[in-house]
């Protein structure tokens, strides 16, 4: 397939049905993320990207055999090697008999919360968590290296003219955008704190949050957007949820305990749990929200960059 | 009852779609989307291997006594949201590229890579003579 548009969409809708199938295989968490992360915020990256780079891929002459050739004998090795993996659904599997008991039967009387998935996240593996973090602020930050352009108030008129020209025309998407923007961006607060009852906490909040302000820029334009939120107040909350996350583990330590053990953060542990989890959901909500607006700003000004230049090359080649 | 290692071979045959898309095409874009499939073929090797028969979704309540593996769910969560953050990266290095060589295609960037390192030598050689 030639067309790339083409290509980001069907990823999109496979990224889709792969969430289906994470709900048919009882990991709503992950679905909830999968749905949120790959079907809406990967696929708007790219055609973000695919705008810039264009729109089709050029024919090869050369062809593919060997390639295709690595891949069977790579593929039938590993089909080889299913076949000393356990069969699918059976419970006393090795990966069901070490850790996940524990997690299972104990996490009630230990954390106290009812999803054992925001129990382990946040607690039991919380350093591996924050390890994860970090990692999502590093990449936004190398994208902000990458991209991030500089930008002159005269500019910012410019684009704004043009903005508002173009938007125009999106009369009822523009209106029923806004009458939708409020509920995302609640339904993303809920989804923060009711974590840990049902599926939901942190991660899948903060790509909700996202989601929402990248509508409001796509539709209203980057300047406007801009206007509503500060640039250089998102950098500073996307560093602020990592510092969150990390004095958690700080404090708790200064307490007397392990890093991230909140057992000390109350006087009671279940109640220090509670308090730790809430924390450091909160930590992560921010960085995750704040990094993916900070890439979407940082793709779609770079992008408006191109524009500009094109445009003032246009008006130079006309003049001459 | 071979059939039971079914997902197995999915996550493979995926994983070398993936990968052979990778491998053989030139276009950039096209390669992070093969990335991208082989990334959740990972994903769902992890979370069919947690899966457990008649069990349900791990969240603790009334009157249910077996819960899938919640261990899994927990490293492919972080692993997804790190999975975009890295194929944000991935396509802004995309957007450099084609900033600085005007083109995405494997072949084009290597064949400008090569003519500028011919003239680099000519000029070289040109200097020593000189």
């Amino acid at each position: 397939m030639k067309d790339l548009f083409a290509v980001v969409m069907l990823l999109g809708i496979y990224s889709l049905l792969s969430a289906s199938f994470f709900v048919a295989m009882d990991a709503v968490d992950v679905a909830f993320t999968e749905a949120a992360v790959g079907a809406g915020i990967s696929t708007l990256l790219m055609l973000v990207v695919i705008t810039m780079t264009g729109r089709s891929e050029k024919t090869t002459r050369h062809k593919p055999w060997l390639a295709l050739l690595v891949v069977v004998f790579t593929g039938g090795v590993l089909i080889y090697g299913t076949f000393d993996m356990p069969y699918f659904g059976i419970a006393d599997a090795p990966i069901h008999s070490h850790v996940a008991p524990r997690y299972i039967n104990e996490s009630m009387k230990e954390i106290g919360i009812p999803n054992i998935v925001t129990s382990v996240l946040a607690s039991y593996r919380a350093f591996d968590t924050f390890g994860e973090v970090v990692v999502i602020f590093t990449a936004g930050i190398g994208v902000m290296a990458l991209l991030s352009v500089g930008r002159r108030p005269e500019e910012d008129e410019k684009t704004t003219a043009i903005n508002d020209s173009m938007h125009e025309e999106y009369l009822v998407i523009r209106i029923v955008t806004k009458m939708l923007i409020p509920f995302i961006l609640l339904y993303a607060l809920y989804v923060q704190f009711h974590g840990d009852f049902g599926p939901g906490g942190g991660f899948q909040a903060g790509v909700i949050f996202a989601a929402a302000i990248i509508l409001y820029t796509m539709l209203f334009g980057l300047t406007t957007a801009r206007k509503v939120i500060n640039q250089s107040f998102i950098q500073f909350i996307a560093a602020a949820g990592v510092l969150l996350y990390g004095c958690v583990g700080i404090v708790s330590m200064l307490n007397g305990a392990n890093f991230f053990d909140y057992n000390v953060l109350a006087s009671d542990p279940v109640a220090g749990q509670h308090l730790g989890i809430l924390l450091i959901e909160w930590g992560v909500g921010c960085t995750v929200a704040s990094v993916m607006i900070m890439i979407f700003f940082n793709f779609a000004g770079r992008r408006e960059m191109q524009q500009n230049n094109e445009k003032v090359n246009n008006i130079e080649g006309d003049s001459l | 009852m071979i059939i039971g290692l079914f997902n197995d071979w999915v996550v493979v045959v995926l994983m070398m779609i993936g990968l052979y898309i990778v491998i053989a095409h030139g276009n950039l874009i096209k390669k992070i989307v093969g990335l991208a499939i082989f990334q959740t073929s990972v994903f769902i090797l992890y979370i069919s291997m947690a899966n457990v028969e008649g069990g349900s979704a791990p969240i603790l309540a009334e009157g249910i006594k077996q819960f899938s593996n919640p261990l899994p769910h927990v490293l492919i969560l972080t692993a997804i949201v790190v999975g975009v953050a890295t194929t944000a990266l991935g396509l802004a290095l995309v957007v450099r590229i084609k900033e600085a060589y005007g083109s995405i295609e494997e072949e084009d960037i290597q064949h400008l890579d090569n003519k500028t390192q011919d003239e680099t030598e000519i000029q070289a050689t040109e200097g020593d003579q000189s």
